[in-house]
């Protein structure tokens, strides 16, 4: 089957490979949908490794390192591409990073980034399956508590 | 080569080598100190949460060493209590002191504090997270009592859930290949999290609600106090409170060479009639603290040469 085509974009930003349950997590991710930015949104595409996934383009945008980092924690195999000229000039493979600074909520009520100005400050202790551990509190978070900011 | 945290805020900052000149240091304490050493140093007490115990620990510790100790145990008189925020708390009081013990409620403040303070943060338990001078004392008492920390049986009984005594030292002993036991109601098992980092260390271990099914094979009893405090539901913790009793007829069944620990305060989990035994370590376990805690005040306040290569 082939894929479904999507407008090329001139300038802009491709993210491939998005578990089809994410892809309007991801849409969130980049606030577009307040924006002038043309943006397409697929889901539900067929997908030789993936069986269903999601494609998101949006045109006339490039990503900073702490969107591709939250793309990272949602769907941890997407791949962002940056088009310049309708050619694809670079590939990202996403990655959950070691450090992840100011995106995730600690889930721990108790915790002083819950209780006091203090941005949330989280180690990655495992990507697959993910797990975080707040700098503060300690406590360890997997995939099912991880709340973006 | 230098000792070179400026804090000591939890275990998990502390690789094995450290752990074993901390203690190394203490038993040079144990021996023999200067009690000029601090001379001139101020040690502030910052308890936002009250701890008698620690608090007189810590002030012993500093007056030993000649040092001089100022500080608050009952926020509600300070300006705290005016809804001062820590941030502003720790910068006041670093122009005060030359080093800072604290204990606050919210879990991650001492981290924080360490973060923003210039001078040293030394935490004396943040919330349910971390005491990292009760492990460091633990580990001392389990060396002086057994002349080693490798290889040892230790059972950990009552609270494993919100205990964090419990969960730092096994973090810490996994270091040293003890075999641990959990013995807990099933309300009040160890944490996921903490199991699977044992896990990780290859650290065996088992779980299990029957203290008597284990009691002969340990080395060390580590008992705890399940808290009040901690129980949302009052009809759930008189359920739970009264399920460990050790007595001095339950500790005459096990073997010789068992020790009892106990982090104190006490409840009813641990009978007065066990205090007079051989087998009873709590209360000189509760002693080494300030030997311990001589030695991390000495060292953070860079009074110790240091003798490592
Ligand atoms: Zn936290």
């Amino acid at each position: 089957m082939k894929e479904l085509k999507i407008n090329a974009i001139r300038e802009g930003t491709v993210i491939d490979h998005i578990p089809h349950n994410m892809t309007f997590k991801v849409v969130d991710i980049l606030g577009i949908t307040d924006t002038n930015n043309i943006v397409s949104i697929a889901t539900n595409l067929y997908s030789k490794k993936m069986r269903k996934k999601g494609l998101v383009k949006i045109g006339s945008r490039f990503l900073t390192k702490e969107e591709v980092d939250k793309i990272a924690l949602v769907a941890p195999n997407a791949s962002v591409n940056i088009i310049k000229n309708f050619e694809v000039t670079e590939k990202i493979k996403v990655n959950i990073p070691q450090i992840l600074n100011n995106i995730i909520k600690c889930s721990n009520p108790r915790c002083i980034t819950n209780n006091d100005k203090v941005s949330t400050l989280f180690h990655s202790t495992s990507s697959s399956p993910l797990k975080v551990r707040c700098h503060y509190c300690e406590r360890c978070m997997g995939k099912e508590d991880v709340e973006l900011l | 080569m230098e000792f070179k945290s400026k804090d000591i805020i939890s275990i998990r900052d502390f690789s094995k080598e450290d752990l074993l000149y901390i203690l190394d240091i203490s038993k040079k304490f144990e021996k023999d100190y200067d009690s000029n050493l601090l001379n001139g140093h101020i040690l502030a007490t910052l308890f936002f949460e009250p701890s008698t115990r620690t608090r007189l620990s810590f002030s012993s510790a500093m007056s030993r060493l000649g040092g001089k100790v100022i500080g608050f145990d009952n926020p509600a008189s300070t300006s705290v209590s005016k809804g001062e925020s820590l941030l502003d708390t720790i910068k006041i009081v670093e122009g005060y002191s030359d080093i800072i013990v604290m204990r606050h409620p919210i879990d991650g403040a001492a981290r924080f504090a360490a973060e923003t303070a210039k001078i040293p943060i030394i935490n004396a338990g943040d919330g349910v997270n971390q005491h990292p001078t009760q492990t460091l004392l633990d580990l001392y008492t389990i060396q002086k009592s057994f002349g080693k920390l490798e290889n040892l049986n230790i059972g950990f009984v009552g609270d494993l859930k919100y205990g964090r005594t419990v969960h730092s030292l096994a973090h810490a002993l996994s270091h040293f290949k003890a075999k641990m036991y959990f013995i807990s109601p099933p309300q009040l098992k160890m944490p996921k999290d903490d199991l699977e980092q044992l896990d990780k260390e290859k650290i065996k271990y088992t779980e299990g609600k029957d203290l008597s099914k284990v009691a002969n094979k340990l080395d060390i009893l580590y008992m705890t106090r399940i808290q009040k405090e901690r129980f949302p539901d009052p009809i759930e913790y008189q359920k739970l409170k009264g399920c460990y009793r050790i007595d001095k007829t339950f500790l005459e069944n096990t073997k010789k060479g068992l020790k009892v620990m106990h982090p104190l305060p006490r409840v009813d989990e641990l009978c007065s009639s066990c205090d007079g035994t051989e087998k009873a370590i709590y209360f000189e376990q509760a002693h080494n603290g300030v030997t311990v805690r001589m030695a991390l005040l000495s060292l953070l306040l860079k009074k110790i040469k240091n003798e490592r290569t």
